[in-house]
Parts: structure tokens; sequence; C-alpha cells
């Protein structure tokens, strides 16, 4: 679709209202970013790609039931999955001015006020995230994780035996099943805008689903979302104050052994995320180089799922 | 070999080092993003065409060390907690060893620094 063609249709879909500065962001794999005015509010659209076969009205009923539960997200402006509308699935959210890079979050000077504390930030969100009750967002449904892992994994083909490994410790240590709620299921530094003040929306839903509440806290641990930086939790903090602020929010306890088991899980299902990821390239549903590149980074969760397993085999 | 110089890796180098030098100067937002994981892709095939066909050796010395012929043998004798990877806490060290090792050479390859920051 042509960006004038875009605009007419979004012009549409918002009631006839002017549309101007209508420019692509650089963006997730799954789906096209666009940035746009319509009568002069600054708007997002999120507009899904050929490879994904989500059902984008999970993640916008998400969206609002969050936004209600005091989770700061987007709001919801117009949504549909109807396909005549702008081509694709599509949702326009409101517009947040801040940063979602996590170098730079984790990096500048501007936000270094902010890492003092964005991981208490992000301990509140996911506690507010996780006491909503999950008939809010009723599409959404209970995962479980190594069994979906286990099937996307098989269903590609390859041989991995350091993921066959991994799947064994994960099988032989799994964790009793607790309360369930509705998960983020991605919830992590590049999915989440941040100004200098700290937390400003949590974004990207469309792997929200219902789970164990810890599985979001061992995700945000996983060594790839540390971008580097030598602190366990999103490169920003340690375990003890994290899941100490959580169990304040949530009025829970966190087992640090239950977190470590979803973060071992979290970091497996990256590794074959990479790999789905390069797939949609080998496929030719969207060639990019960027997607072909990912498949090497399979490695890096390889090792990691090595380091952290170190003396637990 | 039937081909003339430049070999293949020198050929790859050529075109990383030209959109080194000339295109990442020019470009902006995700067009320069894009021609700098261009050039991470061909650094990495650079590295491939040097280390890959020892790699591929030892590779399978090890696989033949605990007794497969491939990955596949010995992903699914994993699976199915097989004597030749489960029957003692020796054999599972062994063959973490081993996994691990191929590991390390895949990173070799695709991300040397990422080995460096920790070897493990």
């Amino acid at each position: 679709m042509a960006n004038e063609e875009l605009a007419a249709s979004l012009s549409a879909v918002l009631g006839g209202a002017a549309i101007a500065d209508l420019a692509r962001l650089s963006g997730g794999a799954s789906r096209e970013t666009w940035q746009f005015s319509a009568n002069e509010r600054m708007l997002i659209l999120q507009r899904q790609r050929g490879g994904d076969i989500r059902d984008m009205g999970n993640e916008f009923a998400v969206l609002r039931a969050a936004r209600a539960g005091g989770v700061p997200v987007p709001e919801v402006i117009a949504a549909s999955t109807d396909k005549s509308d702008l081509g694709a699935a599509y949702m326009i959210l409101s517009h947040f001015e801040g940063e979602t890079i996590a170098r730079k979050i984790l990096r500048d000077d501007q936000f270094a006020e902010a890492r003092t504390h964005l991981a208490q930030d992000f301990a509140v969100a996911l506690a507010r995230l996780h006491s909503i009750d999950p008939a809010a967002a009723p599409g959404l449904l209970p995962t479980d994780q190594v069994v979906q892992y286990r099937e996307a994994l098989d269903a590609l083909k390859y041989s991995h035996p350091t993921f066959e490994l991994v799947f064994r410790w994960l099988e032989q240590n799994r964790p009793p099943v607790g309360p369930l709620c509705i998960v983020h299921g991605d919830f992590r530094l590049g999915n989440i805008m941040v100004g200098p003040d700290g937390l400003r929306a949590v974004l990207d839903w469309e792997l929200a689903h219902i789970g164990d509440p810890m599985e979001d806290l061992g995700w945000l641990c996983v060594k790839a979302w540390r971008f580097g930086v030598r602190k366990p939790v999103a490169g920003l903090g340690g375990y003890d104050e994290f899941f100490e602020a959580y169990s304040r929010a949530a009025n829970v306890a966190v087992d640090a052994d239950v977190v470590r088991w979803w973060e071992v899980l979290g970091t497996l299902k990256w590794g074959i995320m990479c790999i789905i990821q390069t797939q949609s390239h080998l496929g030719r549903i969207t060639r990019s180089h960027e997607l072909a590149a990912i498949g090497r980074r399979v490695c890096e969760n390889e090792h990691d799922l090595f380091l952290a397993l170190e003396g637990k085999w | 070999m039937p081909h003339d110089v430049p070999t293949a890796q020198q050929l790859v180098e050529s075109v990383r080092e030209w959109l080194e030098r000339d295109v990442l100067a020019g470009t902006s937002g995700r067009l320069q993003f894009h021609t700098r994981v261009a050039i991470t892709v061909l650094s990495m095939v650079e590295r491939e065409l040097e280390l890959g066909p020892e790699q591929a050796e030892r590779h399978l010395e090890r696989l033949q060390m605990l007794g497969f012929g491939s990955d596949e043998e010995l992903s699914r004798a994993i699976r199915e907690g097989d004597d030749r990877t489960d029957s003692s806490v020796e054999v599972q060290e062994a063959v973490r060893a081993a996994v691990w090792q191929s590991v390390r050479d895949k990173l070799a390859v695709a991300n040397p620094k990422y080995l460096d920051a920790d070897p493990g």
C-alpha cells in the first residue's frame, strides 16, 4: 500500500481526520510501525506483517484491560482485525514521547536518574498487571510454555542438542503451578517507553497470554535483555531489590528459584524465537538480511544456557 | 581450486570494507542500521570461511567420541534419555562439555565478542 493510499485509509478509520507527517519507524520483525498526525494529534499505527499469524484482537483487548488496571500503556484509539480497512490487522495508539532503545536507556546521561528506580517501576507495573482479572481479556489462553516451545522447536525440524539438554532440565525442575494471571510475555527493555522521569508506557503486547506471574519476572532477567550490562534485572538492578519491590506491590512472596526456572526457560525461548524469526526470511515470507542474521544469534542463547545451568545439570 | 584471486573471503571482505568506508557515512536511520547489520553479516561470513572447515572436522570428532554421527542423533538420544547421554554423571558431563564446545565454535564465527565477555 502506497503512503498516500495508507493516509487516505487512516483518515477513513479515524472519522475523516486530517492525516499528515506519515512516516515509517524502524520497528519489530512481526509488524510495521508508523507515526502520523490526525488533526494534529500525534498517533502510532501498528500493522501486522505477513508472517505473523497471531490474533491482534487479543492484543488490543489486553491493552485496554491493562490501561484500566493502572498499568502505563498507550490508549487504543482505533483497532480492527478486518484486513479490508488498512490491508492488515492494525491498532492506532496514542503517542508517547520517550526512548525505547535499550542501549540508550542503559547508558545515556539523561536517563541516569531514571535508572535508579526503573527496576522498581517495572516491579510495580508487573504487580498491577498480574492483579487484573484474566476475564478482562477473554481471548487470552493459558499456555504451557514448555510444551509450546517444544512444539515450536519440533516444527522447525532443526536439531539442537543444547536445547534438548535444557528441555530435560526444565522438565526435571518444573515448579508447582500457582494462581494464573495475564502475563505480558515480552516485558523487557526494547518494549518499554522510558523518559528521564522513569517508566512511561509498556508496549508490544503481542505475546500476552494467561500464565504464571513469575514468567514475566524471569523473562526480564534473561541475559539478552541486559544488553551487555552486568546487572541481572534488565541491566538495571539486582535480583533481591527487584523481588522485594514486586513482593511489596503484589503482596505475594517471590521464590527466587522459581524465577530462575523461568529465566532459563526464557533464554531457551529467545533462542527458539531467533530461529523462528530467521525462518520468516528463509521461508520467503519477509526477505530481510536483518532477519537472516538473527538465526546466527541462537548460539548466544545456547552459551547463556550453559552459563545459567553450570553446576545444575 | 578452479578460481582466480581474490578468494571468496577476500571478495566478501572487499564489499564489507566498502560498506564501512563509503556507505555508512552517507546513510542515516533505518538505512544506516541495516548497513550496520550488513557489515556484521559479512564479517561473520569472513570468519566462517576462515574457521569453518576446521570447526566442522572438530565437531564431527566430538560427536563420534560420544558415539554419534550427527547432531540429529545426539539430540534424539538426549531427548529419550539414551544411555549414551544419560547413563552416569560422567557421561552427562562429557555430553555437556562436547555440546558447549560446539557452541563456543559457533560463537567464534557468529559473535566472538560475546564469547570474550563471558567465556564461562
